[in-house]
This record gives structure tokens, C-alpha cells and sequence, in this order.
């Protein structure tokens, strides 16, 4: 009797304090949860609306200047003179400089870097990987004006001493100081995506009587090839978007050739060169950085894409 | 099972055969024969040292720092010693194959997976990589199911098919000794029986030395058993004699289930 009075007193008063208790309590909770996610919301649009406004930016600019210039002639003229008392506008000149100091920047970094990855992640013992790793990454770390003057003074002069016919700024010497401060980011991401391979494959391609070069080239290396290839794309984009080392060793002048030994500008190089104040504001010469832009933002975007369809295409299941 | 007498020719010996992870003793004075053409399993609890131990055969601890064999695993009928540090271990696994716990297929179709070994040997003939892959995958009773999709990824294959896949991987160089680590616990009922029916019929062509944490397991399938506990082997003998009549205590209290 009474054992059980006290039991049903107990439940009522706990009810009682729990309810009203519970309530405040999932109030404060409710309004901590809102507030929390509501900056996180306001983090995440931020990325969002300055994409979405550079967009914008882009192509309204871009529109004024293609009122002026027919896009036609933008993609099929041969010249690029903006500067001239009879401006030409064809963009072909310095897609081919942005096209040909990539590729000579993917020509060094795209193998150096696979066989640094492969080094790394298959046959550098810990002690090696420790003292190699930091290195690689102070060489992402150099600011792209350095690499510019360490093509123009240093690079450029010790070419020039073996092809004497070399001019002092050259897409070359651009390209390839460009590659090595390219290959950082393939090596490192290339690595990560090979030592993500499971040992048991290692040890299955060991077991059939593999050496460690037939392991990491014919096992380790395939089974990483989705995230070695976004690496190679990423570094594509880096390259083509590269601003400072072109900008000082590439030379300035617009060039309609794919010859890495002479030189010529790229797409972001101009950007600079009209930014720094080249061109008055507001004329169809100042407009054209935007189209110039725009092109170079949709080219980015293409590798950007191809690389996130190349992840899906090869994504292997372990 | 047959059950045979003692003087068949064995095909790999340990001699006083220790193992330390490091500072652990992981394997204590293991003397363990392995019977020409028939099949020897391993068992005991979890973290006995079977593993260990038949891993200890291709050498396969050579991939991390820090282990240490010591004593001899010999290999007739040349009386190599697997572990001679002036042995090469990518000699050893050229005479050696092993199915691993889980399937591992390589990121590559079904023919190039089970061509693998064959290539790293140096071997590049169309005509012969082609009859060794059907020989291999007829070994494994794969062909059937695959010869009609050779060139598909080997990772499309279901568990059991990969298993088999990997053994015929094995097969295709002609292994004198086929280690098995545990083949079937990743693996379905049915496939478990596939796997255990394809190991009594390579008994006729190839020693094979199983770890089995399944004891009908190695009742079924095995010549000979051994049981192994804390790094020790405790009883070895025909497997009938093993599970019917063991020796020792220990080996009676595990069979029965009393533990482990």
C-alpha cells in the first residue's frame, strides 16, 4: 500500500519536472541546432554566391564586348591586339601560349610526379618518406613569382647556354618551371590515391611472384588509376589557369604559334597585363579581360568536369 | 578422407621453426611436415599462429619491418631453405602460390588476372598464355562460367567466383605447394562448398597446406591435421586420428568445443 502510494506520488512528480524540464531543455537544444546549422548554410552559400557572382561578372561583361566584337571573329581571328590603334580581337594567339606552356608544363610534372607518387607510396622506407615529403610540400609552398624569376634569371640563361638561338622569354622556360611547381600536387594526391590501395592486393601481387616495380606498375598503379588521372586533371587545371610564372617568363607579346621556343602570351597573362592598367577602363579593350576570363574559367570548368567524370568511370571498389 | 601412413614423401618441412613479431615469440619451435599431394590443415583459436605460420612459407612477412624468422623452413625435393637470407623470396613465390582470407582479385579483367603470373614470369606467347588461362580456369571449375566474358573485369565476379578466380590465378604457374589462409570465411555456404570440393580434387596435382578456423572444415577436406595453440604445435597426425582419437587434452578440449 504504501510502497506503492510512494511509486505513483514518485511518477507524478517526476512527470511533473520532466515535462516542463524536457520542454525548456529541447527549446534551448532547438534553438543551439537552428542557429549552428544556419551558419554553417551561411558558410556554405558564401562559396556559392562568390561563384555565382564571379559567373555573373563574367558574362554580363563579356556580353558588352561581344556587342562590340562578333564572338566569330573572337574564336577565328589570328591576331590579339588590343593595344593597337586597330584593335584585333581573336583569342586563338593566346590560346595556343596557354595551351603550349601547359603542355609543356604536363610534359615535365605528369611523369615526375607519377614516379615520385610511385616512389613514395611503394619503395621509400619511412625514413625517406619523412625527410622527402616536407620538401615537396615547401615546393608547393613557393609563391608563383618566384618560380617567374627563377625561370627568367636562372632557367631561361641555362637553356640559352646549350640553344644559343633561345630567346630570353620563351614558353619553354615558362613550361618548365611551371611543370616542377606543378608536380607537388600530382605527386601528393597520386600518392594518396596508391597508398589508399589495399595491402591485400600488395601482398596477392607479391604472393604470384612479383618484384616491387611489377607490383606498384602492374597492381598498385591500375587499382589507383581514378585518383592518379583526377590528379593528372587537377594539375591540368592548375596549369592553365597558372598566372605569375607565364606573366614574367613567357614574355608579354600575344603570339599565333605553338613553338615552345619562342615567346609569347597566355590567357592569364593578359589578364594581368590589362588589370595592371594597360587599358582605360570601361573601353572594348579593358572588356576583353572578361571574355578572355570567361574563356579561361570554361576551359578550367571542362577539365574540372572530365576529371570528376574520369573519378566515377574508374572508381574502383576494393 | 584416405588416411595414409607416415613414409610418404613430404614436400616442405619446418625445422625448429621460430617466429618473433618484434620483441613477441610468435611461433615456438614449430616442427611441422607437409605431406606430398595431400592436403594438411592448420587449425586452433584465434591467434595461434596458424597464419603466421603458413605465411611463413612464401616468405610474405618479408613485406613489413620488424619480423624475424629463425630456424628453417626446408622445400623438397631440392632442399632449399625458404628462409636463407641468400634465397630470394621472389624465387620462393614463383614455387609457391596462396589464396589469401579474402577474395583479391587484381584491378584487371578475368584473362589478365589469371595470365598475371605467367607474364611476370617473362612469358608473352598468345597461343601459350591462352591454353594455361583455360587449363587454369578448368582447374578452378571457373571456365564455364566465365569463358564467355574473359576480358570483363574481374571485380564484376560474385565472392565465391573471385575466390576461384584467385586460385586459378595460382594454378596457371604450376605451384608445387598451394597455401590457403582461411578461403572461405569471406564466403557464402554455397561457394564455402565449391571451394572445399575444388581443394579435394587439387589434391591429386598439388600439395596444399590450409588454415581453416572451421574445424568440419578441415575434417572434410584435410590428409592431415595439425593443432596449434599459443604459437605452439600441440598435436600433428592423420587427420581421422586427429578428430576421432587426438592425444592430447588440449587438442580433445578443442575439437569438442569445450573451448577456443
Amino acid at each position: 500500500m504504501s510502497a506503492s502510494h510512494t511509486l505513483s506520488q514518485g511518477i507524478e512528480s517526476m512527470e511533473v519536472t520532466t515535462v516542463s524540464d524536457r520542454l525548456s531543455r529541447k527549446l534551448v537544444r532547438n534553438i543551439k541546432e537552428r542557429a549552428i546549422e544556419a551558419a554553417m548554410f551561411a558558410a556554405a552559400s558564401i562559396s556559392v554566391l562568390t561563384t555565382l557572382g564571379i559567373i555573373w561578372v563574367l558574362v554580363s561583361e563579356s556580353y558588352h564586348f561581344f556587342e562590340h566584337v562578333p564572338i566569330w571573329i573572337f574564336l577565328t581571328d589570328t591576331m590579339w591586339t588590343p593595344l593597337f590603334s586597330e584593335p584585333r580581337y581573336g583569342i586563338l594567339p593566346l590560346l595556343m601560349g596557354t595551351l603550349t606552356t601547359s603542355l609543356v608544363a604536363l610534359g615535365v610534372a605528369i611523369p615526375l610526379g607519377t614516379i615520385i607518387a610511385i616512389f613514395l607510396s611503394e619503395f621509400a622506407s619511412p625514413r625517406v618518406r619523412e625527410v622527402v615529403k616536407p620538401f615537396l610540400e615547401l615546393l608547393g609552398g613557393v609563391p608563383t613569382i618566384v618560380y617567374g624569376y627563377f625561370a627568367l634569371t636562372v632557367v631561361s640563361p641555362v637553356l640559352q647556354y646549350f640553344f644559343p638561338s633561345l630567346p630570353g622569354f620563351s614558353m619553354l622556360a615558362a613550361g618548365l618551371v611551371m611543370g616542377v611547381a606543378i608536380v607537388p600536387y600530382i605527386s601528393s594526391l597520386s600518392e594518396d590515391a596508391m597508398r589508399a590501395v589495399p595491402m591485400s592486393l600488395r601482398e596477392g601481387a607479391y604472393a604470384m611472384g612479383s618484384t616491387r616495380f611489377q607490383t606498384a606498375s602492374r597492381v598498385v598503379l591500375p587499382a589507383a588509376i581514378s585518383g592518379v588521372l583526377s590528379a593528372y586533371i587537377l594539375g591540368i587545371s592548375r596549369a592553365v589557369g597558372e598566372t605569375m610564372i607565364v606573366a614574367v617568363a613567357a614574355g608579354m607579346q600575344p603570339n599565333f604559334t605553338m613553338n615552345p621556343a619562342e615567346p609569347a602570351q597566355t590567357i592569364s597573362a593578359y589578364i594581368v597585363q590589362v588589370a595592371m592598367g594597360d587599358l582605360p577602363h570601361g573601353s572594348v579593350g579593358y572588356q576583353s579581360i572578361f571574355a578572355a576570363g570567361l574563356s579561361l574559367m570554361l576551359m578550367t570548368l571542362f577539365f574540372n568536369i572530365l576529371g570528376h567524370v574520369i573519378r566515377r568511370r574508374y572508381r574502383e571498389a576494393y | 578422407m584416405t588416411t595414409t601412413n607416415q613414409t610418404l614423401p613430404t614436400k616442405a618441412e619446418t625445422r625448429d621453426f621460430n617466429f618473433y613479431y618484434g620483441a613477441f615469440h610468435a611461433l615456438k619451435s614449430i616442427n611441422l611436415p607437409v605431406v606430398e599431394k595431400r592436403v594438411t590443415a592448420l587449425i586452433g583459436p584465434s591467434g595461434c599462429g596458424k597464419s603466421t605460420l603458413l605465411r611463413s612459407f612464401n616468405r610474405m612477412h618479408d613485406l613489413y619491418p620488424g619480423n624475424r624468422y629463425q630456424g628453417s623452413i626446408v622445400l623438397h625435393p631440392d632442399n632449399t631453405n625458404i628462409l636463407d637470407p641468400k634465397v630470394d623470396p621472389i624465387e620462393v613465390r614463383m614455387r609457391i602460390g596462396m589464396v589469401f582470407q579474402k577474395p583479391n582479385p587484381f584491378p584487371k579483367s578475368i584473362y589478365e588476372n589469371v595470365a598475371y603470373g605467367l607474364k611476370v614470369r617473362g612469358e608473352s606467347r598468345r597461343s601459350v598464355l591462352d591454353d594455361k588461362v583455360e587449363n587454369a580456369l578448368r582447374g578452378a571449375s571457373l571456365w564455364n562460367e566465365v569463358k564467355d566474358r574473359l576480358h570483363a573485369p574481374a571485380t564484376a565476379l560474385s565472392g565465391g567466383q573471385q575466390q576461384r578466380l584467385c586460385i586459378a590465378r595460382c594454378l596457371a604457374t604450376d605451384p608445387e605447394l598451394l597455401l590457403f589462409d582461411e578461403p572461405t570465411s569471406a564466403l557464402d555456404p554455397i561457394a564455402t562448398a565449391n571451394i572445399e570440393e575444388l581443394v579435394t580434387e587439387l589434391r591429386e596435382r598439388v600439395t596444399i597446406l590450409i588454415v581453416t578456423h572451421n574445424m568440419q572444415q578441415a575434417a572434410r577436406v584435410s590428409d592431415y591435421t595439425a593443432y596449434m595453440y599459443l604459437g605452439e604445435l600441440i598435436e600433428y597426425g592423420v587427420t581421422d586420428d586427429v578428430f576421432m582419437r587426438p592425444k592430447k587434452k588440449a587438442t580433445e578440449d578443442y575439437i569438442t568445443g569445450r573451448f577456443g
